[in-house]
C-alpha cells in the first residue's frame, strides 16, 4: 500500500445529519487520499448513502464540515460540483431518451463544450463496450447495459474524485467483471474512488483503504490487511469475517436503508428506535 | 445567459421525454378534444330545440288548427322542425303521455277558441309543462308562448286592419296599413344592438373558459408531477449535481409544460372553431399571452406542490384538491355574478377567474390589452409572488 503523500482530496469532519430524531450519520470523520480507492462499508442503513448524498452536495449536513479540494460542500457546493461524478443507488438516466442524448442532456448541464461531450461519449461509449446501443433508448436495456452508461455519464466532466454507490450490484458476472476492470483503469488514470458495496471480496479487492460504518458511527478504518488482524479466532480471516465481528451478525432493519431521504421527507414516517 | 441556455436543455429534454411516450402523447391530444365535444354538446346552445315531441289536444278546427299547424312547421336550427307533434284526446291524456314520458310538454286548444276570436274575447291555449326536465320545459313553454303570442298578433292585426277600413272613408293602397296596425297593437318594440356582428352564441360564453381551464389545470399537474417523478426516478439527482441554477430547472419545466399548454389551448380553439362555430373577435396574439400569463401565475403553486409531495401520486392528490373547487369557483360554466358573496369572493382568489375573464372579453367581445390590462397585471403579480415563495422553499426542500 503505497501512501499517497500529495495529499487529502476528501476531509469530513464530525459530519452528522439527523433527520428529525433519527441520527443517520453521526459525527463521521475521515480523509480520502488523492489517488486512493476509499472502500465504505456498511450494512443497510448504516448511514453510507446519507454520507455520500451529503458530500455530492444533494443533502444539506445537520453539523460538521467537509471540503473537497477545499472547497466546503455547502457554501462552495457548485465548485464542488464541478470536481465530482457520482453513480447513485439509482440508475440516472432517462428511459426514454438514447444513450447518446442522455450522456449530451448531462454534459449540457456541465456547460461542457460540445466536442467534449462528442469525445468522451465516444471514448467511454467504446470502453465499456455500449458501442452498438449509444442510439437506442435507455428503457430498452438491461440493468448492466444501463448502469455502464450511467457510469459513462458520471465520467463526462473527468470528475477528480468519483463516488460509487453500489455499483455492481445485481449485475451479471460478466458486467460486474468489467466494471471491477474498469475502476481500477480509472484509478491508474488518476480518479479518486469512493466505493461503497456490500461484496467483500470486491472492497478487498479494489479498496487501498477500507471504512466501515454502523449506525451512523466509523467503527473501523485502516488498509484491508490491518483490519484483518482483527480477527483472532480464525488462521486466515477474510474481510467479511472482520466486517461480522464489528458490526454483528444481527439482521438490520432494511427499512432503514429505504427509509434515508432521497428529497424533503418532510412528512414522511421514520423508525427511531433501533432493535440492538 | 447561462441559466436560458440550462433552461431550455431542461425544457427541452422533458418535451422529447414527453413526444416519446405514446400513450401521454395520446391522452394529450384527447383530452381537450374530449372536453370539448362533451361540453359543446351538452351545453344547450339557446336554439337548441328541435324534434321534441309535443303533445297537442286541438279541438277547434279554424284558428286552433291554424295554430297547430304553425307549430308543427316551426324550424329553430336548419331544416329540423322544433317539435313532433302528437294528438291527445284531452288534457289528462297528455297529462299522461308527459308522465309515461313521450313527449315533453303539451297544448291544449279547447272547441270555442275560434268562436271566442271571432267574439272579440280572449281566446286562450293551455300549455303543459314537464317539471321533470326544468331545462327542455322553460325552452318548450318559451317558444310556445312566442309563437301564440305571434299567432295572436296576426289576428290582431287582421283585425285592426278591418276596423281601420271601415274608418277611413279612401281605401286602402298608398298606406301601409300593416305598419300603422302593428304600430296600434304593439305601439314600442325592441331592437338588439350587439358588440359583436351575428348572433351570440352560448359555446362563446363557456369556450374561453374550457380553453382556459384545460391549459392550466394541464400545466399545473404536469410540472407537480413532472418534478415529482424525476425525484422519484433518482434523475432529479442528475440535475441537482451539476452546477446549473435551480431557478434553472424550475423554469426550464415550466417552460415545457407551457408549451404543452399552448398546444392543447389551440386544439381547444380549433374544435370551438369547426365544431361549434366560435369565432374570436380580438387578437389572437393577446389570447396565447392571456394564456401564457395564466401559465405563468400556477408555477408556483405547482412548485410549492412538488416541494411538498414526495411521491408522484401525492403530488396529484394534491393537486385535485385545489382543481376541484376551482373549476365552479372560476367561473368556466357559471357567471361568477350569480354566486352566493362569499363564492364571489372567493372566486377572487382564483387567477383562473383573471384569466377566464379577460380571455372572454378578447374572445367574445373583441376587447383590446386596455381593457383586461387589470387582469394581465394580477396574473402576472399572483405569478411573481407564488414564485418568490416557491423557489426558496424548492430549494431547501430539496436539499433538505
Amino acid at each position: 500500500m503505497t501512501q499517497n503523500t500529495i495529499g487529502n482530496i476528501l476531509e469530513v469532519r464530525n459530519l452528522t445529519k439527523k433527520f428529525g430524531n433519527f441520527v443517520a450519520v453521526d459525527q463521521v470523520t475521515f480523509d480520502i487520499q488523492k489517488g486512493e480507492i476509499f472502500g465504505f462499508l456498511g450494512p443497510n442503513g448504516a448511514g453510507k448513502s446519507t454520507t455520500i448524498r451529503m458530500l455530492t452536495t444533494l443533502l444539506r449536513p445537520t453539523s460538521g464540515k467537509a471540503t473537497l479540494l477545499n472547497y466546503d460542500i455547502v457554501n462552495q457546493s457548485d465548485k464542488v460540483r464541478k470536481h465530482i461524478g457520482l453513480v447513485a443507488e439509482k440508475i440516472i438516466l432517462y428511459d426514454r431518451l438514447t444513450a447518446r442524448e442522455n450522456l449530451e442532456f448531462f454534459g449540457n448541464l456541465f456547460h461542457l463544450p460540445q466536442t467534449d461531450i462528442k469525445e468522451r461519449t465516444r471514448k467511454w461509449i467504446a470502453r465499456l463496450d455500449m458501442e452498438n446501443w449509444v442510439n437506442a433508448q435507455v428503457g430498452t436495456f438491461s440493468t448492466g447495459m444501463k448502469q455502464r452508461i450511467n457510469i459513462a455519464r458520471a465520467l463526462l466532466t473527468e470528475p477528480d474524485i468519483l463516488f460509487l454507490d453500489e455499483p455492481t450490484l445485481g449485475l451479471d458476472p460478466q458486467t460486474t467483471h468489467l466494471i471491477r476492470q474498469f475502476i481500477r483503469e480509472l484509478n491508474e488514470q488518476g480518479v479518486t474512488i469512493l466505493l461503497t458495496t456490500h461484496d467483500m471480496l470486491e472492497a478487498e479487492e479494489l479498496s487501498n483503504r477500507i471504512a466501515i460504518i454502523d449506525h451512523g458511527k466509523i467503527v473501523a478504518q485502516d488498509t484491508a490487511e490491518n483490519l484483518k488482524k482483527i480477527v483472532s479466532e480464525k488462521d486466515h480471516p477474510t474481510l467479511e469475517d472482520v466486517f461480522l465481528q464489528i458490526t454483528g451478525t444481527q439482521i438490520r432493519d432494511t427499512g432503514n436503508e429505504r427509509m434515508t431521504p432521497t428529497h424533503g421527507h418532510r412528512f414522511g414516517f421514520r423508525k427511531t428506535s433501533r432493535v440492538r | 445567459m447561462n441559466t436560458f441556455k440550462d433552461l431550455w436543455q431542461i425544457a427541452k429534454k422533458d418535451l422529447l421525454e414527453f413526444a416519446r411516450d405514446k400513450l401521454r402523447l395520446v391522452t394529450f391530444l384527447i383530452m381537450p378534444m374530449f372536453m370539448m365535444i362533451m361540453t359543446g354538446f351538452i351545453f344547450p346552445n339557446q336554439n337548441t330545440l328541435k324534434n321534441i315531441s309535443l303533445g297537442v289536444t286541438n279541438q277547434d278546427s279554424q284558428y286552433g288548427q291554424k295554430l297547430v299547424e304553425t307549430i308543427s312547421v316551426l324550424k329553430l336550427t336548419g331544416n329540423n322542425p322544433a317539435f313532433q307533434i302528437k294528438s291527445y284526446a284531452n288534457l289528462d291524456a297528455i297529462k299522461d303521455g308527459i308522465k309515461k314520458q313521450e313527449i315533453s310538454g303539451g297544448l291544449v286548444i279547447l272547441e270555442d277558441f275560434t268562436q271566442k276570436v271571432n267574439q272579440n274575447q280572449q281566446a286562450e291555449v293551455t300549455l303543459v309543462e314537464d317539471p321533470s326536465n326544468p331545462q327542455i320545459s322553460a325552452l318548450v313553454s318559451q317558444t310556445l308562448m312566442q309563437t301564440v303570442a305571434a299567432f295572436g298578433q296576426q289576428i290582431g292585426i287582421q283585425k285592426i286592419n278591418l276596423l281601420l277600413n271601415s274608418l277611413s272613408p279612401v281605401p286602402e293602397q298608398s298606406q301601409p296599413k300593416d305598419n300603422s296596425a302593428l304600430a296600434i297593437l304593439a305601439p314600442v318594440g325592441t331592437k338588439l344592438e350587439s358588440i359583436i356582428p351575428g348572433n351570440p352564441n352560448y359555446f362563446e360564453f363557456i369556450a374561453p373558459g374550457i380553453m382556459a381551464m384545460i391549459v392550466m389545470t394541464a400545466v399545473l399537474t404536469g410540472l407537480a408531477a413532472s418534478i415529482a417523478r424525476e425525484k422519484e426516478q433518482g434523475t432529479l439527482d442528475g440535475i441537482l449535481i451539476s452546477p446549473i441554477n435551480r431557478l434553472a430547472i424550475i423554469l426550464g419545466k415550466a417552460l415545457a409544460q407551457a408549451i404543452r399548454g399552448l398546444i392543447q389551448g389551440a386544439i381547444v380553439l380549433l374544435l370551438a372553431f369547426l365544431l361549434f362555430g366560435v369565432t374570436i373577435h380580438g387578437s389572437l396574439f393577446l389570447v396565447a399571452s392571456l394564456l401564457l400569463l395564466g401559465i405563468f401565475s400556477f408555477v408556483g403553486l405547482g412548485i410549492l406542490v412538488s416541494a411538498v409531495a414526495t411521491e408522484q401520486e401525492t403530488a396529484t392528490q394534491l393537486l385535485f384538491m385545489f382543481q376541484f373547487p376551482m373549476l365552479f369557483l372560476s367561473g368556466v360554466f357559471f357567471p361568477i355574478l350569480m354566486m352566493p358573496r362569499f363564492m364571489q369572493q372567493i372566486a377572487h382568489l382564483i387567477p383562473l377567474t383573471y384569466a377566464i375573464n379577460a380571455l372572454r372579453k378578447v374572445m367574445v367581445l373583441g376587447a383590446g390589452l386596455p381593457s383586461v390590462q387589470t387582469e394581465l397585471l394580477i396574473l402576472f403579480l399572483f405569478g411573481a409572488a407564488t414564485l418568490a415563495v416557491a423557489v426558496p422553499v424548492f430549494k431547501r426542500v430539496i436539499t433538505k
